[in-house]
C-alpha cells in the first residue's frame, strides 16, 4: 500500500516569497510589482494595521458597533485585494471589511455597517461587491454563482471570496468550490487560517493537514501561502486571477495567517484561549516588519512616510466617523421601505401605521 | 387555445419567459436533457440552449446559492428544488439570503429569482417528497409563496412569479400536475401575485383554501349544495401575502368561515387566516372560524396518506359545524 494521504499532503508545501526578515527566499516566483505599487501595498497595510486600532477604541467608546479585528492579516487581506481590479466581484466576510474599502467603499459606509444602519449597505454603484457575510460559508456558494455569471456574460473578472478556517468545515465551503469546479467558473476562494475559530483551534476543526488540500475535493487547484507575506499573497492571487480569465477554473488559496486582537469586540475573550507565547511568535511574523524591512532594504520605505500614513489614516478615519455621526436616524418606514420593489399589503398597511406614529 | 395539463402550463410558462428576456436562466437537478423529473423543463434545452437551461451538480445549498450569484450578475434565475422537502438543504439561500439582499442593501441591490419546487401528498411518494412546508416561507419576510391550484392560473402566475424583480417561491402541487386539462391560452398573459379568486360564489359560508383543497372544497360545496347549504371558495392562489380584502368581503356577506389546508394543524397557514378574521370581521361571525388541517404528526408513510390527508368530508363537517353551531 502506497501512503496516500502522505503523497497528497506533500503536495502542499507553503509558498514563500519573502521571509521574517524581509529577504526574498523565492526569486522565481516574485511578482513584477513597480515600486510605486510596492509602496502602495505597504501604505494601504499601514493604514489597515491604523484602522484596526482606531476602530478597537471606537468601538470601546461605544461609537462602533460590530467589529472583527483584522490586525495581524494585512498581508492576507490586503495582499489578495491588491491582485483584483475594479471589475471583479468581492464576497467578503464579516472580518474582510478592508477589502472593501480598497475596493472603493467610503469608510463612513463602514462605519455605518459596523454601528447597524442601512446605509452601511448602499454601495456605490461602481463597487462591485456584497456587504460582509455574517452565514459563514454563504459567500461561497454565492460566489459560485457570481463567477457563473461572470463566465455568462463573457467578462474578463473574477469573483472572490473569504472565509476563515473554522469556514472551511461549512458544506456551502466545500458546495461553492466544487460548483464553481464543475462550471469551471472564474472564482477565487481564499480561506484566511488564522489558527482559531473563536476559541478552536485549527486542528480541531479537520484531521486534514493543510486546508489547501481541501480543493482536492473539489478537483481545483489548492494552494497554501505563508499568509504574513504580502508578496506570496500578491502572487498566488494573481496566478488563481489569472487561471480564472484564460478559462482555467476555480483556484482555493490558504492564507496562514493570525489575528491579534480578539475574534470579535463583543466580549471574545482570547486569553482564555491562547497563551502569550503563541502571540509573540505569531507577533514576530507580522507582515508589516517583515515588509518594511524589505523596502528599507530597497530604499522605497521611511519612517516619515510611515508617520504620515498614520496621520492620514487617522484623519480619514474622524472625518468618517463625524460623517457617520450625521447619517439621518432610521425609521421603520425606511426599513418598510426597503422590503420589495412595490410593497404587498400587509406592508403598506403598515407603512400608513409607522407614518402617521412617526409624524407624530 | 390548447387543452393543457398544469405542468404543460408551467412548462409553456419558463417558454414563454425564456424567450421573453435572455437573462432568465432555468436550472436545477435533472432539468436540462432529462427535461425534468415531471418533465417541468421538457423541450427548453433543447430549444433554448445550455447556456440557459442547465443541469446542477446535486446540492440544494450550493443551488440556491448559484441563483443568489447569478442575480448579483443581473440574471433572472429560475431554480427548480427537486422536491420541496429538500428546503431544509438550502434553507439559508431562501430565508437567511435571497429574501434579504434588497432590505441589507438599503435597496440598491435586488434577487428576482422564481424558486419551484413541487410539494403535495395523494401519489404515495416515498419520505420528504410531499410535505406542505409553505408555511416555513410564508413565515419569512421578504419573498412571496405562490401555489396555483389550475393549469391557467399556474401559467399566468408563474410568468408573473418570473417577472417579480423579487424572490418568489413557486409550490406546485404533485396531485394536480395531471389530474385534469384546461383551456390555456398559447399567448402570454398574466396574474397579479397577491390576488385571491373566488372560485365558487355562495351565501352562506367562506371556505378558504389553496392547493389541491381548492379542490376538495369545491367538491364539498358541491354536496352541500344538495342539503341547501351554499358555500362560496376562496382560492388564496399566494399564500404570502394573503389577499384579505377578499377574504373579509366573503366572510362580512356569510357570516361563517372555515379555513382549508392540506399542512398540520401547526403548520400551513390557516391560523393567519383566523388571525386576521376575528381581527378584522369579528362582529360579522356568526360562529368561529375552524380550520380543516392535517393532524399533528410528521408527514405520514406512503399507505397512511389516504387516512391522514385531508379530503373533501372532512371539509363537509367543519363547514356543517360551522353552519350548525
Amino acid at each position: 500500500m502506497k501512503h496516500v494521504l502522505e503523497s497528497v499532503e506533500n503536495q502542499f508545501e507553503t509558498f514563500q516569497i519573502l521571509n521574517e526578515d524581509g529577504k526574498i527566499v523565492n526569486k522565481a516566483d516574485m511578482p513584477e510589482l513597480s515600486d510605486e505599487e510596492l509602496k502602495e501595498l505597504m501604505r494601504r497595510m499601514v493604514y489597515t494595521r491604523v484602522l484596526d486600532q482606531r476602530s478597537i477604541a471606537l468601538n470601546r467608546q461605544g461609537r462602533l458597533g460590530f467589529y472583527a479585528p483584522t490586525a495581524g492579516q494585512e498581508a492576507s487581506q490586503l495582499g489578495s485585494h491588491f491582485a483584483l481590479e475594479k471589475e471583479d466581484y468581492l464576497l467578503p466576510g464579516y472580518r474582510d471589511v478592508p477589502q472593501l474599502i480598497w475596493q472603493g467603499l467610503p469608510l463612513h459606509q463602514a462605519f455605518l455597517w459596523s454601528r447597524g444602519h442601512f446605509a452601511g449597505g448602499q454601495f456605490p454603484e461602481d463597487v462591485r461587491a456584497l456587504f460582509p457575510q455574517i452565514i459563514i460559508g454563504a459567500q461561497y456558494v454565492q460566489a459560485a454563482g457570481v463567477a457563473l455569471g461572470i463566465k455568462k456574460r463573457g467578462k474578463q473578472a473574477v469573483a472572490v471570496t473569504w472565509t476563515g478556517d473554522g469556514g472551511t468545515s461549512q458544506g456551502d465551503f466545500y458546495e461553492g468550490m466544487n460548483f464553481a469546479g464543475a462550471y469551471k467558473a472564474p472564482a477565487i476562494f481564499i480561506a484566511q487560517n488564522n489558527g482559531f475559530a473563536i476559541s478552536v483551534p485549527r486542528e480541531k476543526q479537520s484531521s486534514a493537514k493543510t486546508l489547501a488540500q481541501k480543493a482536492i475535493a473539489a478537483g481545483i487547484e489548492g494552494i497554501q501561502v505563508d499568509g504574513m507575506d504580502v508578496l506570496a499573497v500578491y502572487a498566488a492571487t494573481k496566478h488563481a486571477r489569472n487561471r480564472a480569465i484564460n478559462g482555467e477554473g476555480p483556484t482555493l488559496i490558504e492564507t496562514l495567517t493570525y489575528r491579534y486582537g480578539p475574534h470579535t469586540m463583543s466580549g471574545d475573550d482570547p486569553t482564555r484561549y491562547r497563551s502569550d507565547e503563541l502571540n509573540s511568535e505569531w507577533e514576530k511574523k507580522d507582515p508589516l516588519i517583515r515588509f518594511r524591512k524589505f523596502l528599507e532594504g530597497k530604499k522605497l520605505w521611511s519612517e516619515e512616510e510611515e508617520a504620515k500614513v498614520i496621520e492620514d489614516a487617522k484623519n480619514d478615519i474622524k472625518e468618517a466617523i463625524k460623517k457617520a455621526d450625521q447619517a439621518p436616524k432610521q425609521k421603520v418606514t425606511d426599513l418598510i421601505g426597503f422590503m420589495y420593489e412595490e410593497l404587498p399589503v400587509n406592508l403598506q398597511a403598515q407603512m400608513e401605521e409607522y407614518q402617521a406614529k412617526e409624524s407624530k | 387555445m390548447a387543452q393543457m395539463t398544469m405542468i404543460q402550463a408551467i412548462t409553456d410558462a419558463m417558454r414563454n419567459e425564456l424567450k421573453n428576456d435572455e437573462n432568465v436562466l432555468v436550472f436545477g437537478e435533472d432539468v436540462g436533457q432529462n427535461g425534468g423529473v415531471f418533465r417541468a423543463t421538457e423541450g427548453l434545452q433543447k430549444e433554448f440552449g445550455e447556456d440557459r437551461v442547465f443541469d446542477t451538480p446535486l446540492a440544494e445549498s450550493g443551488i440556491g446559492g448559484l441563483a443568489i450569484g447569478l442575480a448579483l450578475e443581473g440574471y433572472r434565475p429560475v431554480p427548480e428544488i427537486q422536491f420541496f422537502g429538500f428546503l431544509f438543504e438550502v434553507m439559508d439561500s431562501v430565508a437567511g439570503q435571497m429574501n434579504r439582499i434588497r432590505f441589507r442593501t438599503g435597496g440598491t441591490k435586488n434577487q428576482p429569482i422564481t424558486v419551484r419546487a413541487p410539494f403535495g401528498g395523494g401519489v404515495h411518494t416515498p419520505e420528504m417528497h410531499a410535505d406542505s412546508l409553505e408555511g416555513l416561507i410564508a413565515q419569512t419576510p421578504g419573498i412571496k409563496v405562490v401555489i396555483p391550484s389550475t393549469p391557467y392560473e399556474a401559467k399566468g402566475l408563474l410568468i408573473s412569479s418570473i417577472r417579480d424583480n423579487d424572490p418568489v417561491v413557486f409550490l406546485e402541487h404533485m396531485k394536480l400536475y395531471r389530474s385534469f386539462r384546461e383551456e390555456v391560452p398559447e399567448e402570454e398573459y398574466t396574474i397579479e401575485l397577491g390576488k385571491a379568486a373566488v372560485k365558487r360564489e355562495g351565501k352562506d359560508v367562506t371556505v378558504v383554501a389553496y392547493g389541491a383543497m381548492v379542490h376538495s372544497s369545491l367538491k364539498a360545496a358541491e354536496e352541500l349544495e344538495k342539503e341547501g347549504i351554499d358555500v362560496e371558495v376562496i382560492d388564496l392562489r399566494t399564500v404570502s401575502p394573503v389577499d384579505y380584502e377578499t377574504v373579509m368581503e366573503s366572510v362580512k356577506k356569510t357570516g361563517r368561515a372555515v379555513v382549508v389546508q392540506e399542512a398540520q394543524r401547526q403548520a400551513g397557514i390557516a391560523a393567519n387566516i383566523v388571525a386576521e378574521i376575528q381581527e378584522r370581521a369579528i362582529l360579522h361571525l356568526e360562529a368561529p372560524v375552524l380550520r380543516v388541517t392535517a393532524a399533528d404528526t410528521i408527514y405520514p408513510f406512503s399507505e397512511a396518506e389516504d387516512v391522514w390527508l385531508p379530503n373533501h368530508q372532512d371539509i363537509v363537517e367543519k363547514i356543517k359545524a360551522v353552519v350548525n353551531f
